[in-house]
């Protein structure tokens, strides 16, 4: 097996499209933590996993891009379609990872070093993209040789993985080994040979079964046993497409669909699909092939996303005209594993009626008509609730790029927890002097992380013309934490009905003259009636605050606003807010 | 002999199964315990203490239509009654509520990822009411009096519901529905006066009239919300849950 591997491509295809020279220190960020960094900004002391600031503090010039899956896919196209044109039958292992069997290029050009020289001529000349070539027995032995740009003998795989770091088997971004890493590393194991020498009954005993998989993996074995099953040829889906697509959206439309169908004939098989063959026909009758081969089954999700890159990498590339006929082969299948329904097939299916129904009401209203909320970080509570179209991602940290960020669109969201200000009721305000100058920093917040702030790289995304459906791996269990908490913000119970735009209030103390500030924490009058326009209106009978709000000082234009708590002589409790010199109503505690 | 052994174990099982039944009798004629378990048989959705104490089937019934009266507390009363179906993994929507506050809802408990919001329905209300009564187990609609629904539509929907086994419930007039619950005698506990303290809990009571009740009533009390946000039951009618006093903070009066 022969690997042909672009080093950190996510950050070489953002820096092509972003325009960055090669020189510059690039990285990748996902999530306030660098996913990839250039070779560039690695001597700089850039790693993956730092931290954004961290990252920057290091090396000031670095240039910070934004994620992109489907750009990544599409960039590597024509580096596929340069080795393409050396070697057939390529699989696309990932963008910026492809695999071939290495003894027809060898054959053909008289050795392993030979054809490695003109893979990586052919593709730096067609590209402009470096790569490097590893040769070994089995695609993660040749991915471990391409990162060291050397060719293994035939047979001396195992030697060459036994000499390598545990590490090493936690290098694919789909998979997070770094659990079973630590362990290894902890029980003295810290090479793969020292891995791999255990038992396989006792690694799949003691370690479970993604261990048994790495097992195979530091052995210099495939993945899985050799007793794939070769599917029946009726596995693939085939849509002609009529009028032919030549847009991408519709064609990620379309690819939806098939991939939808592949899922439903393959779960009705008990399978699911390793490797699989995207294929199109196009109006002037050429014929496309692309392999896509994946560590993990792929869910229905995954082939989608799979097929939506690979069309739009071939439509943007043009040249062939439009559509016509998509064919979605599963080349390799293996036993489907724990995607089943639940026990009684009720979880599932009301999960998916639900879903339909909902489906229906957009098709009514429009995809921004049922939104679902997500808790996010902020102060007040209008603030703290992001609404997402329903059936985006609800994911916490990666729907940034999202331009609806909240309430605050307007501005960027604060980029550090900047000094909390009280309110978090008399608990959080130890002597209440009545004089403003204590207000800040009474609860001191470390590690209190607010959403990242939508920088430049990022934003673009949001404005591309395909519409993201979902970021790739917005469903890893690390993005989707729980919403962030801010010192500073109303504590519970909060407030049931929160207005869409504050409305006028009118505060007035018993002689009837309206009721201000003196100081940002003090009224300077009893309040004794409120009335609002159209909202709840009376007599006051109970009142908490005012708090101060300070947040986003640093930000021209932003108003210090403080909240009062108001319970009306009919039961009713409001919030309301100070700023811009009277009172707003906020929400009502209905 | 052996037939002395086996007029014996006769004997032995007739005495037991008389203290058996002897065990399960009071359990049977309790009439604290007549009412069914909610969602023994997934008929009932269930809802938090308090309130399946004082509604006739322990819970909401699947198929039902239940109106909340528009009194202060409408909003929160509408979340106690999606918390418990909402944890047992029934799919809830509210429609034509811009304001509504999802935080709120979350402290109450309402898994958000099952909570679909349509907040302008503009005037396909009924459509999409419709629509989702069709999918969904709890389905919540406001504003169904300013767009002008009528009767027929009413009726229409609240058959849609029995027969898809959705519980509709309609915050405001609904005339017909099966339950009527109503927001009365609230109180919030929290503030000492003087502007110190803050909102912590309100203690509501829940009137409930309907089918299946005397004709004048039931009510529950209890926490709502309660400190945290969601609705609890009163465990003691002692003190408020009130700070220390603290000296006023207004400076010139």
């Amino acid at each position: 097996m022969l690997a042909l591997w672009s080093p950190d491509w996510p950050v070489t295809a953002a820096a092509r499209a972003e325009g960055v020279p090669s020189h510059r220190p690039a990285a990748v960020v996902v999530g306030n933590r660098v996913l990839a960094c250039s070779a560039t900004a690695r001597t700089h002391g850039v790693r993956r996993g730092l931290r954004r600031r961290e990252a920057q503090s290091r090396c000031p010039e670095l240039a910070v891009l934004g994620r992109d899956p489907e750009r990544d896919a599409r960039l590597f196209e024509p580096v596929v379609v340069a080795v393409e044109e050396l070697a057939p039958g390529v699989e696309v292992v990932r963008p910026g990872l492809v695999a071939l069997p290495a003894r027809g290029p060898a054959g053909f050009f008289g050795g392993e070093l030979g054809a490695a020289e003109r893979l990586v001529d052919r593709v730096a000349a067609r590209t402009g993209v470096e790569c490097q070539v590893g040769v070994a027995d089995g695609l993660f032995a040749a991915v471990l040789a391409a990162r060291r740009g050397v060719a293994v003998e035939a047979g001396a795989t195992p030697a060459f993985l036994a000499a390598m770091d545990v590490v090493e088997l936690d290098r694919e971004p789909e998979v997070d080994r770094s659990e079973l890493v630590g362990l290894l590393r902890r029980l003295g194991l810290r090479s793969l040979g020292a891995f791999g020498s255990l038992d396989a009954a006792d690694v799949a005993s003691r370690f479970g079964a993604d261990a048994v998989l790495a097992h195979r993996l530091a052995r210099g074995l495939d993945p899985r046993p050799p007793v794939r099953r070769c599917p029946p040829e009726e596995l693939a889906v085939e849509l002609e497409l009529d009028p032919p697509v030549d847009r991408v959206d519709a064609a990620a439309f379309a690819a939806r669909g098939l991939a939808e169908r592949l899922h439903r004939v393959l779960a009705g098989h008990g399978l699911s699909c390793t490797r699989l063959g995207v294929a199109a026909t196009t109006e002037q009758g050429e014929e496309l092939l692309r392999i896509w081969r994946c560590a993990e089954p792929l869910t229905p999700s995954g082939t989608v996303d799979r097929v939506r890159w690979q069309l739009d990498a071939w439509l943007t590339r043009g040249g062939s005209g439009a559509v016509v006929r998509m064919r979605l082969t599963p080349e390799e299948t293996v036993t489907a594993g724990a995607l089943q329904l639940g026990l009684w097939g009720e979880v599932g299916v009301a999960d998916e009626r639900a879903g339909r129904a909902l489906v229906r009401v957009q098709a009514l209203l429009g995809p921004g008509g049922v939104v679902t909320a997500v808790l996010t970080g902020g102060r007040d509570p209008a603030e703290r609730v992001r609404l997402v179209s329903w059936g985006d991602a609800r994911a916490t940290l990666d729907g940034v790029s999202d331009d609806r960020a909240g309430p605050m669109s307007g501005e960027p969201p604060a980029a550090e927890p900047g000094p909390s200000e009280p309110g978090g009721g008399p608990a959080a305000r130890p002597g209440r002097t009545g004089s403003a100058g204590p207000g800040r920093s009474r609860e001191p917040g470390p590690g209190v992380q607010p959403p990242l702030s939508p920088a430049g790289p990022m934003r673009r995304n949001a404005r591309r013309g395909t519409r993201r459906t979902k970021p790739v791996r917005a469903a890893r269990p690390g993005l989707l934490s729980p919403a962030p908490v801010w010192p500073g913000r109303l504590p519970a119970p909060s407030p049931a009905s929160v207005l869409p735009e504050p409305r006028h209030a009118v505060l007035l103390d018993a002689a009837g003259a309206p009721v201000g500030l003196r100081a940002a924490d003090l009224l300077d009058a009893v309040p004794a009636r409120l009335d609002t326009s159209g909202g709840p209106s009376g007599a006051v009978v109970g009142w908490a605050g005012p708090w101060p709000v300070q947040q986003r000082w640093w930000v021209p234009g932003a108003v210090s606003t403080a909240r009062l708590q108001v319970v009306l002589d009919d039961g009713v409790a409001v919030l309301l807010v100070a700023a811009r010199g009277r009172w707003w109503l906020a929400a009502v505690y209905d | 002999m052996a037939e002395t052994a086996g007029a014996d174990a006769a004997s032995r099982l007739e005495v037991a199964r008389g203290l058996l039944r002897r065990l399960e009798r009071p359990a049977r004629l309790d009439p604290a315990r007549a009412a069914p378990t909610p969602g023994d048989d997934g008929r009932v959705l269930p809802v938090p203490g308090p309130l399946a104490r004082v509604l006739p089937a322990g819970g909401l019934r699947r198929g039902s239509t239940v109106a909340v009266g528009a009194a202060p507390g409408a909003t929160s009363l509408l979340f106690a009654l999606l918390v418990e179906a909402s944890a047992s993994g029934a799919w809830a929507a509210v429609v034509g509520r811009p304001d509504l506050g999802a935080l709120a809802a979350a402290e109450a408990g309402v898994r958000l990822d099952r909570l679909a919001l349509v907040p302008d329905p503009g005037r396909d209300l009924v459509a999409v009411v419709a629509a989702l009564v069709d999918g969904l187990d709890v389905v919540a609609l406001a504003g169904h009096e300013r767009a002008g629904v009528r009767a027929a539509d009413r009726q229409r929907l609240a058959a849609r519901a029995r027969q898809r086994g959705t519980v509709l419930i309609a915050l405001g007039v609904w005339p017909g529905a099966d339950l009527e619950l109503t927001c009365t005698r609230q109180r919030w506990d929290g503030l000492v006066g003087g502007g110190a303290g803050r909102l912590r809990a309100r203690r509501a009571g829940v009137r409930v009239r309907g089918r299946g009740i005397a004709p004048g009533g039931r009510e529950a009390r209890l926490l709502l919300p309660g400190p945290v946000g969601a609705p609890e039951a009163i465990a003691v009618p002692g003190p408020d849950l009130a700070a220390a006093p603290v000296p006023a903070r207004v400076a010139a009066v």
